[in-house]
This record gives C-alpha cells, structure tokens and sequence, in this order.
C-alpha cells in the first residue's frame, strides 16, 4: 500500500491552509504598506500603527476592549472556580445534565446569544423603568428612571459567555485531585475555606489560569455578542473595526487587525504550551 | 484499668435510605491498637469516617472522652487520620507537608485567640517527626519522587505531628507490596507503642488485624459481628462468618448432644463447649491445622484424599468425608486417592450457635476457586471506589 499522502491530498492540504491563512498574511503585509493602496507595495512603513495610536476613537475602542476583557475574565473566572467545585461535589446524576446545560452556550450561535441577551436587557430595563419611577415618587429618591445598553452590559454579556469556558477548563483539575485531599486538609485543622485555599486553590491553579486566559481571549475578539450588548454609545475593538470598514477603508483597518490578530495568537499559543506541559508533567507522574 | 476515649452509641447511618451502618455500639479505650476488619461495603470505612468527624450518622451519638461530639467538625477534633492512598499534598514538599496541620494557627483555650506556633518550634517537632518515621533527611523531597512506603511515612508523620489522642489509619497498607507491608505492621505497631497513641485501623486483611491489634472488632453488612482480642477472634468464633474470614476453617453442621459432646457424621465427638441446648443444631468449626491424620483404622472419621497442594511449610490436602470436603493442613505427604483416617482433640473443635451465616461457609468443595478467592486477599482499588462511590451517593 501506498503510505505516502496523495498527491491530490497534499494539494487540497496546501488548498486549505492558504485560503485560510493568505488573507491574514497579506493583511498583515499591507499594514506596513507606504500606501493606501491595498495591492500594489510601495516600501515598509510603520505609519499607520502610528496614526493608529494617535486616532481617539481607536484608543478608545482599545480602553473598552482590555476593560471588558480583563474585567470579564476576573469575574468569570471567580465565579466559574466556584461554580465547577460545585458542580464537582454534586451527585452525578445532577452534574451530568447541568455540565450539558453548561456546554450548550458555547456552541449556540453566537448571534443567538446576542440578541437574547439584548432582548433580555431590554425587558430588564422596561421593568426597572417601572420600578425606579415608583420607588422615586414613592420614596423621593432620585434613580434613574431609563437605563440604556452600554459599558455594564457588554460586561454582563462578556462574564455570561466566559464562565463555561472557565468551568470546562477547572472540571478536568478537580477531577484529577485526590478525593481525600480536603479532607486531610480539615483532618489537619482548616476550615472548608482554608483548606480551599490551601490544598484546592493549589491543586487547581493550571486550570483557573488557563480559564482565564481563554476567557480574556474570547473577550479580546469578540464583536458579535459585543455588537448587540454594546448599544451605541460603546464599542469595542472589534466593532471599531467593523465600522471603519463601513466607511472609505484604509490601511489603518489593516494595522488594528494585525494587533488583534497577533494579540489572540499569542494568547493561544500561551494556552496550548501550558496545556501540553501540563499533560506531560500528569503523564510523568502517572509514570512515578 | 483502661481509659474509655471514644464511644459510639447506636449508631446507624443510611445514604439515600440504604443503611450500610445498623445500629453499631462500640467503645474504644485509650491507647489501644483497635481494627475495624471486614469484607468491602462491610461499614468499616464509614465507622472510622463518623470518628473522624466527616460523616455525621443518621442515627445515635459519638462520644469522646465522654463528651458528645455528633456536631464537632474534623478540624476541632484531637484526631488525625491517615488516608488510603495517603492523600500528601502534592504541590508541597515533605517537610510542609508535614508542618501543614502546625502551621494553621489554633485558638488557644484561655486567650480565646489565634495562636501560630512559633517557626523554631514547627522546624523543631517536624524534624523530630521525620526522625521517627526514618525519613532523616527527606524534607526538601518532593513527595512524588517518594516511593509509596515513604509516602505512607510522611502521611504517618503529618498526621502523629498534631500529636493526636487518637489516629484513624484508612487501609494505609493497601496499596504497599507484600514485604513492605509486613515491615510496615511492624513499624506502625513501634510507632503507637512508642508515642502511646490510639490507633483505630480499617484493613480487609485479617492477617493485618491479627498481627498488630489488642482488639478487632469484624464487621459484615454494616453490623459488628463480634468483638475481641485476635486469639478470641481465631479461635472463638462467634459465627460462620467471622470463622470463615479469619484464618481457614471448615464449618460442619452438628449437632450438641450434651455438654462437651457434639456430634458431626453421626459420630460423636468431645468437645469444651458448654451451654447449648440438647440436640441444638449448630456450626462446628475445624481448623485445618487442628486435624492429626493417622492410619485409616484408627481415625475417628475416614476420607480420601483428592487434592494436595505443597505450600512450602505444609502440604494443604482436601479430603473428601462422607461427600463434605474438608482442608487439612498437614506436615506428612498423603497421597491423592489415598485413604487417611484423622484425628481431633477437644480443644481443636469449636462450636457455634446457628446464623443466617449457616451453610455459606466453609466447604472446600470448589476449593480451587475459593482459594485464588483468599490468595486474592489483595488490595482492590476499583472495589474501594466503588464503595466511596456509594458512600458519596
């Protein structure tokens, strides 16, 4: 038998890898372009990074996004550690069905969880409406009476879809732990909340960076789900960008997705050493 | 006269209305070497995890040093438990594993405030820990690079570190070969002589229990099925159960025809037992190693041999009587086939009242079977978890 691929199945190979990366490269290419146009080279230039850094509204979209992102992974990650210990300590046959639930926002269509979530802010903010009107004419407070999408909300939205991504990334470590380890921990003297900090937080550490890390990753570049939260008033990186290409597109466009894109491989390329390492260093101790 | 530490007082404990703990009463005195022995699923593990304050029974009380303790948390406790698979910290080394239970500040009785101990004083008594468990040297080690019998050291160190009135050891030889086992029985036996501790051990090795206890309690389907020192517990049985899983035995029906006569085959034998009714119907239990084997015309029972095994010490032959195969232990070679004639003195026969146990035991009929069933007295992990499944359920 022939073990070497074919050479058809070499060239659908190359097929694939350059229809998903050529783009990518030549829009990196062209960010360092000495033109506006985007076919023709005219010589090396770092100018638009540097308007870039001069343009408010890019500086701005860039503040909303690492806000967003590094609030977003925090608090997922916070309240994703703690809901995977609970899921960990349910009987089987609740943690089953819920890890389900847990997983199926991940794959739902991101623009599903968009405007549900729009939708669901906006109901929010009709009955809030109702009840800041009657608490002021009641009480003579003054709370505002109309709130609108903006900052809180994308927040809200980022923490909302970053959490089964943390949960998913601490199940494994938990289930790796020895059982008993809490309970030598409290057979030693801790209390539940120090032997979580002392054996649980240890034991699990790989996971809850690791979580965070691909929370801040899913955040950084996200825009659907951004888009719909954001309102008007606010946006992101990613929405910058899809605006600028609304308009008269220049090199700019290029540059600001070249910081993104670098940005998120970096990042992945982070996650994926870690994780490797990790599997290396359990295998090592299976080993042992 | 002993002490009275811990006493349990009717205790039951059911997960999900299925009651693997019925109704145990039990009291341990200070400075005993006490072992919970039983099958897997028997209670045992769940008895010694009601003590160490992890699980809370369902029904009846616990008491230490007369006190009730059914709601103190483990970490109030002045108990330390050795963990099957020793359960070490894995992001620690040696010496902060066993320092971690000295460095969690303790409330101090007077003040009513935290105290830490002082760093010189933790350096102090972990080294002097480690010197008692051979393990001089090994502090900065991290414990995966330990070999499991160091394991089991360090898990000894970081728990007796606490100096405990009590230490609950779970299995802790299990998962340890053979002869690291027998230098382990005799070094935890030092240990507790030496420290003066009590020491409650769970173990399903019935060799284990014998060798190291002042007291074994044997356990079966959440019950105590009987309590005593290890010769009690090996050579009065109180039923088919605890004779069958200690030591080998085979179990006759007979029955009591009169103080010390009981008679099996229709023949009547002497025996010590007193007490039964006449003609009751009961289990006589024969160990294999209490049988003389003499010529065919003087033995007071006639069998013929059908399988020999040679053990090393002794030949192990079943000899089949009157259609009830019997185990013998035995120094002379018989032959397969060969007819043989045996002997027992009164002290070699000991009878038992019926039990539900009756009949289940101590046939050697599918000897060959029920052999690799006790040679296989090895540590099972998957049965274990099973049964912590079920306990966690």
């Amino acid at each position: 038998m022939n073990r070497k691929p074919s050479l058809f199945s070499r060239l659908m190979t190359g097929l694939i890898f350059l229809f998903l990366y050529a783009p990518i490269f030549v829009l990196i290419i062209f960010s360092f372009n000495n033109s506006k146009s985007r076919s023709v080279w005219a010589g090396f230039t770092l100018d638009w990074y540097d308007k870039l850094f001069h343009d408010q509204m890019i500086l701005d979209a860039l503040y909303t996004t690492l806000a967003v992102s590094v609030l977003a992974a925090v608090i997922a990650t916070v309240a994703g550690t703690f809901a995977a210990i609970g899921f960990y300590n349910m009987k089987k046959r609740w943690r089953t069905p819920l890890m389900t639930v847990n997983n199926i926002p991940m794959v739902n269509a991101e623009i599903v969880t968009g405007v549900s979530l729009c939708l669901f802010f906006v109901a929010f903010f009709n009955l809030w409406g109702d009840f800041a009107h009657w608490v002021n004419g009641a009480f003579g407070l003054q709370l505002p009476e109309q709130l609108y999408l903006g900052f809180g909300t994308m927040l809200i939205a980022h923490i909302t879809f970053n959490i089964p991504y943390v949960i998913l990334s601490i199940m494994p470590k938990l289930r790796q732990m020895d059982k008993n380890l809490v309970d030598a921990a409290q057979d030693l003297g801790c209390t539940w909340m120090q032997a979580f900090w002392k054996v649980v937080v240890p034991e699990i550490k790989p996971g809850i960076i690791n979580g965070l890390l691909i929370a801040f990753t899913m955040s950084v570049d996200d825009f659907v789900i951004s888009y719909f939260t954001a309102g008007s008033s606010t946006a992101n990186l990613a929405m910058r960008i899809y605006a600028m290409t609304k308009k008269r597109i220049s090199p700019e466009v290029n540059a600001v997705s070249t910081l993104l894109f670098v940005t998120v491989l970096v990042l992945l390329v982070i996650i994926n050493v870690r994780e490797a390492r990790q599997e290396r260093a359990a295998a090592k101790q299976r080993i042992t | 006269m002993p002490k009275e530490l811990i006493r349990l007082a009717n205790c039951t404990m059911a997960f999900d209305g299925e009651v693997v703990l019925d109704n145990i009463n039990l009291y341990i005195n200070d400075q005993e070497f006490l072992t919970l022995l039983g099958p897997s699923g028997c209670g045992k593990t769940t008895t010694l995890r009601i003590i160490g304050g992890f699980q809370t029974p369902t029904q009846g009380d616990v008491f230490f040093d007369g006190v009730r303790i059914n709601d103190v948390p483990p970490h109030k406790r002045t108990i330390n438990t050795v963990f099957q698979r020793y359960a070490l910290f894995p992001h620690l080394n040696v010496f902060e594993n066993i320092a971690f239970g000295l460095r969690i500040p303790k409330t101090d009785p007077e003040s009513r405030r935290k105290v830490k101990l002082p760093e010189s004083e933790i350096q102090e008594r972990v080294l002097e820990m480690l010197k008692v468990v051979n393990l001089k040297g090994f502090e900065k080690r991290a414990v995966s690079s330990l070999s499991g019998g160091q394991q089991q050291r360090v898990a000894i160190a970081r728990a007796l570190v606490n100096r405990p009135k009590v230490l609950l050891l779970d299995e802790p030889l299990g998962a340890l070969d053979l002869r690291l086992r027998k230098d382990m029985q005799i070094e935890l036996k030092r240990i507790q002589q030496a420290m003066g501790i009590t020491f409650i051990y769970v173990t399903h090795d019935q060799e284990e229990a014998l060798a190291m206890s002042d007291t074994v309690v044997v356990m079966d389907e959440g019950k105590i099925q009987q309590i005593g020192t290890p010769e009690d517990i090996y050579n009065e049985p109180k039923n088919a159960f605890v004779a069958d899983f200690i030591g080998e035995s085979n179990i006759i029906d007979g029955i009591m025809r009169a103080d010390g006569v009981v008679e099996i085959f229709n023949r009547r034998f002497q025996c010590l037992d007193k007490g039964f009714a006449k003609d009751e119907p009961v289990d006589v239990v024969i160990r294999p190693e209490d049988v003389d084997i003499v010529p065919e015309g003087q033995g007071q029972l006639k069998g013929t041999v059908t399988s020999v095994t040679f053990k090393g010490m002794q030949y192990d032959i079943i000899v089949d009587f009157y259609g009830f195969k019997w185990l013998i232990q035995t120094t002379d070679l018989s032959p397969v086939g060969s007819r043989i004639g045996i002997k027992i003195d009164p002290d070699g026969i000991h009878v038992m009242k019926k039990s539900h146990y009756s009949g289940m035991f101590g046939d050697y009929s599918s000897y060959s079977e029920e052999y690799e069933e006790i040679s296989d007295a090895d540590y099972d992990p998957e049965a274990e978890d099973q049964e912590a499944e079920h306990e966690e359920e």
